[in-house]
């Protein structure tokens, strides 16, 4: 079984993220970018699913410039066997990244793509669910377990309230939430290998895909400053504070 | 000439980066607190570090290493160097000196320090032979076909952790036109090993947890099997395996550094008096300046100096200026840091006054800066004859 796990490029979680003087995005120019945490959980949980033996080869796929083939190389330092960049420079939207996976797809024909649940970025949590929509798949959402049966899986999700155990065909899509597993750190040997595994280059023409935003970005701005609590003397006042002032109960 | 890290350098730069601040930091203040680092903890470490293939990074492929050289060793080292040393010891980094091991050595001592089945130390100072290394009164004399030990050495650091440690002693002494001088032998001493104590030494104001310890050898027999490399040739295993071991300290120092740097200066950032962040005064202000300049170019400094090592190309001079430059460079940065913090900088609430303490022994082991210049001017000098 082959599966598939896309990789996104974002800035790293620990960086202080900036607006931009011209408010037309947030500041990337020398800023510490990395793999989409939510990603490595997926690269994870592929590359285990490789050593169960229910996985024969992991193709890690990354859409954007092309210093994403950075961020497909720690996949393959982590253990992935292969990886396909479709080079891009400019803004990609959920859509068309679903369609251009898609198209990998087609091509590949994995029995199951792993997917972070959102990118730390944009945190749009939308581009699995587009991907199951035009692949016509069965998806699981916010996975926190994944077990793999003959020619399905059955996946715990983590929904309002608790936990939901779904059963699903494959080829499916599955898409990852924070506790279903801890990644790995690369391992020195991986990490000289990775270099000599293969990546393969595809533009988005050459998937038959026009990636041209839909959406305009009129204005990017930092959210308000919190303001500084206030300690409140007893229950009354803050209940008196919550009903007058915050206006919450 | 290029600046910039390969693909794998970053990889390897963000993983021990990664392995430092996950495994090592959320474990530095029970170790400052207690002086110890517990036996389950230590284990973790050092499995862990088997586990990802970084156990003895230092080491050929073919005697089961991770066959990094100098430099990217060096960039493994930088970031182990942010952490505390107690506890990045155990990401094994074995001695290269036991690419010396001959015959059944090899099975006996490089290979399971390669796997991390045995730890070493490595044993040279006394207490009357700190700089002057031939001053050593540790000796070994013949009888029989054995070797016999008497003395003692001290601030043995790893040593209460070792199953087996590298001893440097006397074996005797030549007359040459400027005086005496000492025949020294390298042996590998087990633990447990009838006639050797290891116990503890004493207790520094520099790496809590990292302990120094005393070693005493009491009529020790050791058979010829015990001698690394060649009788009477101490000096040449030394100079050929030890010398690279300044890069260590320097590189370090520059981790480090940069972690406390990266603190001073969010403070710097976020602390307000006279209603504004005491980083836009230019008393502030300026030393950030000058503290990341020094750390640029002490680590410049450092890399070069293992690059050169890489290339086959002279490098004692270039190292020893990288060592004196980066522990020094590391006592102003640690000091400056403390400053902007304050009076909060000498509270242990914040690491800072641990890197400030730290810092002070990296401008004595392994060569004091006395010695560092030393080095470096007489590798000027002596081609003009002076």
């Amino acid at each position: 079984m082959k599966v598939l796990v896309p990789v996104k490029r974002v800035i790293d979680y620990n960086v202080k993220v900036r607006v931009k003087a011209d408010q037309t995005g947030v500041e990337l120019a020398n800023v510490k970018m990395s793999m989409n945490p939510f990603d490595e959980i997926s690269v994870e949980e592929a590359i285990r699913l490789k050593e169960a033996g229910t996985a024969t080869e992991v193709i890690a796929v990354s859409l954007g410039a092309q210093q994403c083939q950075e961020t497909i190389r720690t996949a393959l330092a982590m253990g992935a066997d292969r990886g396909i960049h479709v080079l891009h420079d400019g803004d990609l939207e959920p859509l068309a990244v679903a369609k251009m996976l898609k198209a990998v797809v087609d091509k590949e024909q994995p029995e199951l793509v792993i997917l972070g649940k959102q990118a730390i970025d944009d945190d749009a949590n939308q581009t699995g669910q587009m991907l199951a929509a035009l692949l016509g798949w069965g998806q699981a959402t916010f996975a926190s377990k994944i077990e793999m049966g003959a020619g399905e899986a059955k996946v715990t999700r983590e929904i309002d309230g608790g936990l939901e155990t779904i059963s699903l065909k494959l080829p499916a899509i599955v898409t990852t939430d924070l506790r279903l597993n801890e990644p790995r750190y690369a391992s020195l040997p991986n990490i000289m290998k990775a270099k000599k595994k293969p990546i393969d280059q595809f533009s988005p023409a050459d998937l038959g895909v026009d990636p041209a935003p839909r959406l305009e970005t009129l204005k990017v701005e930092e959210p308000a400053k919190r303001e500084a609590g206030v300690t409140v003397a007893d229950v009354a006042e803050l209940v008196s504070k919550l009903r007058t002032e915050a206006k919450v109960i | 000439m290029h600046f910039g890290l390969s693909e794998e350098q970053e990889m390897i730069v963000s993983t021990v980066r990664d392995f430092v601040e996950t495994e090592i930091y959320p474990h530095e203040a029970e170790v400052e607190r207690t002086g110890e680092v517990r036996p389950e903890l230590a284990e973790a470490i050092k499995q862990k570090c088997l586990d990802i293939g970084f156990y003895a990074s230092n080491f050929p492929e073919e005697v089961g290493g991770g066959g990094l050289n100098h430099l990217d060793f060096a960039l493994v080292e930088r970031e182990l160097g942010r952490g505390s040393m107690a506890l990045t010891h155990f990401f094994g980094r074995p001695q290269n000196i036991l690419m010396a091991c001959k015959g059944d050595q090899i099975e006996r001592y490089l290979t399971p320090a390669v796997k991390g089945e045995r730890m070493d130390a490595l044993a040279m100072t006394e207490p009357g032979a700190g700089s002057d290394v031939r001053g050593m009164t540790c000796s070994a004399k013949r009888d029989g076909g054995d070797w016999v030990l008497n003395g003692s050495k001290h601030f043995i650091s790893g040593a209460d952790h070792a199953d087996f440690i590298i001893v440097f002693v006397a074996t005797g002494e030549d007359d040459t036109p400027r005086g005496p001088k000492k025949r020294i032998t390298t042996f590998l001493v087990d633990r447990g090993t009838p006639g050797f104590t290891i116990r503890d030494g004493y207790k520094s104001v520099s790496h809590r947890g990292y302990k120094n310890m005393i070693l005493e050898f009491d009529d020790c027999r050791l058979p010829d099997a015990q001698v690394l490399g060649e009788v009477d040739g101490g000096f040449e295993v030394m100079n050929e395996w030890l010398y690279a071991t300044r890069i260590t300290v320097a590189t370090m120092a520059v981790g480090r550094a940069r972690r406390c740097f990266d603190m001073g200066l969010a403070y710097a950032a976020e602390r307000k008096q006279f209603g504004q962040a005491i980083g836009k005064f230019q008393g502030i202000s300026f030393q950030l300046a000058d503290m990341i300049t020094e750390i640029d170019a002490a680590d410049w400094l450092t890399l070069a100096s293992a690059w050169r090592l890489d290339q086959g190309l002279p490098a004692n001079r270039e190292i020893a200026s990288a060592k004196v430059y980066a522990s020094e460079m590391l006592a102003r940065v640690t000091d400056a840091t403390l400053q902007i913090y304050g009076g909060m900088g000498l509270m242990d609430d914040f690491p800072i006054e641990r890197f400030w303490r730290d810092a002070r022994v990296e401008r004595i082991w392994d060569g004091t800066s006395e010695i560092q210049r030393h080095i470096i001017s007489r590798e000027l000098l002596r081609p003009l004859g002076a």
